[in-house]
């Protein structure tokens, strides 16, 4: 008899995934599930599907899911935990759905502090519509709308979704992780469970910023996309731990 | 029944709703329906229930599809503009078949317009809410009784059907107080909420729910189209209210008026009566569902030699009646806009001229 060393996490469906080869969507799903699972909060979790490539993620994650409109996903989450108390929630976001049309559902989600944990992600680039240009992507990154390169006398300079977020009083957990190799998966993984528990013991809103890569529409193989993440976007936006109530519980 | 309490009417449409069972809130403060947030940011507290003020509106109608979808009797009240933002989140709730109730306090616009009665968005509520072939279940009271006894109707009406039903008043009906008496609640037997997402632990069949409006095959979007205009043909066929008022044989003239316009179409009719004109009035109650058949019947049995409607608005709801008609009588209409309320005295002498 073999021994079973992986198996699928049962935190998700046996769907196949839509998403594009190299797209690193598909292994933030799986460490989501891989923490409800063993969280064992599975099947008291509801989780919030985005608009952008993440929209099927309701066909994905094994437990109750809504889906939401572009942007609307903190909103959605608010009424769901509000609902039910004594559930789990949590969004999964992109960039254009979370730092764009979704601003404000963010940042008053996190002022108010809600029991809900949001996963975010950000390949700098709207994926789903084709490649345009987001608030994240990075000054003279060439998009389908910013296709000189973005100029940031014209459109300003990408924001900092976890540093910002960071100075709002009721926000408990903000950090920003990647998933480009195993060393930051496993930290990505430690991340997401922590944002969970926090959830978990009424601490407040969290939040896990994942920079993720968009090869299709980046115009780059999934191993260049991973070297353009490090080079590009790592030190625009700097891996880190920008918020954690926790931490300052135990004193320093 | 309780005893008869003077109260404001969004004081008392807020106290309808917690007595219907409605336990959660989520709005956005905007003028002339105040009342209604404040008084449930004082009470659901206490009556074991959520109120919580969103960032926008856009934000509130989001929380209400949670909610919603979470199995919750839930409600939101605003104001025009306010209803505006609200838009592509009735669409999500319609698309996802969740109940819930919407009161719209309507103010004259356009734009930021103004805070005085206005009926202007009857279009906005019972033609282009929003996005998709969808409608809502539309409820006009023209007094704060009826506002309270609607709002026990429009929360069972929104489980029944699954679909948003919004409680049209204006400023007027907001702002006013009269005597209101309030009854228990229905405790009308409603279809249990199945199809909730409330974790699969609590799923009577151990399956996950997805709450969506996401079908990419056009054959699944069409099954759902259908199984939405089978639900609005059966609320078209059951749910048509309408008050008949001194619709008697010997008629000169109909009117059709709804919510407090037809306060004052009561009263124009009997000064009407006092000068030998014989008029009745023809008060939609369902402003969608339209009484259309009822206005039809009228437009061909009556000695009634034309209709009349008056709106506080540029003349919205007259395309309903002239649909109604059909052509078999002339339809005409008298209305005042940005918040003017029409005088008795406007509409008596509108209607001499027409006869
Ligand atoms: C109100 C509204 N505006 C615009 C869109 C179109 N739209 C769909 S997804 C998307 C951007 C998605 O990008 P992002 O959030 O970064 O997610 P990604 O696809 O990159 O994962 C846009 C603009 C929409 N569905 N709804
Ligand atoms: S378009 Fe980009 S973000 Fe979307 S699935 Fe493909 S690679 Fe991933």
């Amino acid at each position: 008899m073999g021994k079973i060393v992986y198996e699928k996490s049962k935190g998700l469906t046996d769907t196949p995934l839509h998403y594009c080869p190299g797209c690193l969507h598909g292994v933030v799903h799986k460490l989501i599930a891989e923490c409800l699972v063993e969280l064992d909060i599975l099947d008291k979790t509801i989780g919030v599907a985005p608009v952008g490539c993440a929209v099927f993620s309701y066909r994905y994650f094994n437990c109750d899911m809504h889906e939401a409109a572009h942007g609307r996903a903190p909103a959605v989450a608010t009424g769901i935990k509000r609902a039910l108390p004594d559930s789990v929630v949590f969004t999964y976001q992109g960039d254009g759905d979370l730092a764009s049309i979704g601003t404000g559902d963010i940042v008053h989600v996190a002022h108010r502090g809600e029991k809900i944990t949001t996963i975010f992600i950000n390949n700098a680039i709207y994926g789903m519509t084709g490649g345009q240009m987001a608030p994240t992507t990075l000054p003279g990154q060439k998009t389908t709308t910013s296709p000189y390169g973005r100029d940031p006398a014209h459109c300003g300079m990408p924001y900092r979704v976890s540093e910002m977020l960071a100075t709002i009083p009721s926000a408990a957990y903000i950090t920003r992780v990647s998933v480009y190799d195993i060393p930051h998966i496993v930290r990505a993984k430690a991340a997401i469970k922590k944002a969970f528990q926090m959830q978990i013991e009424g601490k407040g809103f969290s939040l896990v910023e994942v920079l993720s890569t968009c090869p299709t529409n980046w115009g780059l193989t999934p191993i260049e996309s991973i070297s353009w993440l490090k080079e590009n976007m790592e030190p625009y936006y700097p891996l880190g731990v920008y918020k954690d109530v926790s931490a300052s519980e135990g004193g320093n | 029944m309780g005893k008869k309490i003077l109260m404001k009417g969004n004081e008392a449409v807020a106290e309808a709703a917690i007595r219907a069972n409605c336990r959660f809130f989520f709005g956005y403060p905007i003028t002339p329906q105040n009342e209604i947030p404040e008084y449930m940011s004082r009470e659901l507290p206490k009556r074991g229930g959520v109120y919580l003020q969103a960032e926008a509106e856009f934000a509130a109608i989001n929380m209400i599809y949670g909610a919603a979808g979470s199995g919750a009797r839930v409600m939101t009240s605003s104001s025009s503009p306010g209803i505006s933002l609200m838009a592509e989140g009735i669409s999500y709730i319609i698309g996802a078949q969740l109940p819930c109730v919407l009161v719209n306090m309507v103010r004259g616009g356009p734009g930021l317009g103004n805070i005085a009665p206005a009926q202007s968005d009857y279009n906005q509520a019972v033609k282009g809410t929003t996005h998709g072939d969808v409608h809502l279940i539309v409820l006009a009271p023209s007094s704060i009784q009826e506002a309270v006894d609607l709002m026990y109707d429009a929360f069972d009406l929104a489980d029944l059907y699954r679909n948003p039903v919004l409680v049209l008043g204006d400023g007027m009906i907001g702002q006013m107080m009269e005597p209101v008496e309030f009854k228990e609640a229905t405790n009308k037997k409603l279809p249990p909420k199945t199809w909730a997402a409330t974790g699969t632990r609590n799923s009577p069949d151990g399956k996950r729910r997805i709450i969506n409006s996401l079908f990419m095959e056009p054959e699944d979007l069409e099954s759902l189209n259908l199984a939405l205009q089978k639900k609005y043909k059966e609320v078209v066929e059951k749910e048509v209210r309408y008050e008949l008022y001194k619709m008697d044989s010997k008629l000169d003239v109909i009117f059709t008026a709804y919510g407090t316009t037809s306060r004052i179409v009561k009263y124009v009719i009997k000064k009407l009566e006092e000068e030998g004109i014989h008029a009745g009035l023809i008060r939609p109650i369902t402003l969608w569902p339209f009484p259309q058949q009822i206005i039809g019947e009228y437009a061909s049995n009556s000695s009634a030699k034309a209709f009349v409607s008056v709106e506080m608005s540029s003349g919205q709801m007259v395309e309903d009646v002239r649909l109604s008609v059909n052509g078999k009588k002339p339809v005409y209409f008298y209305g005042r806009t940005g918040g003017i309320v029409p005088e008795p005295k406007e509409i008596i002498s509108y209607v001499k001229s027409i006869l």
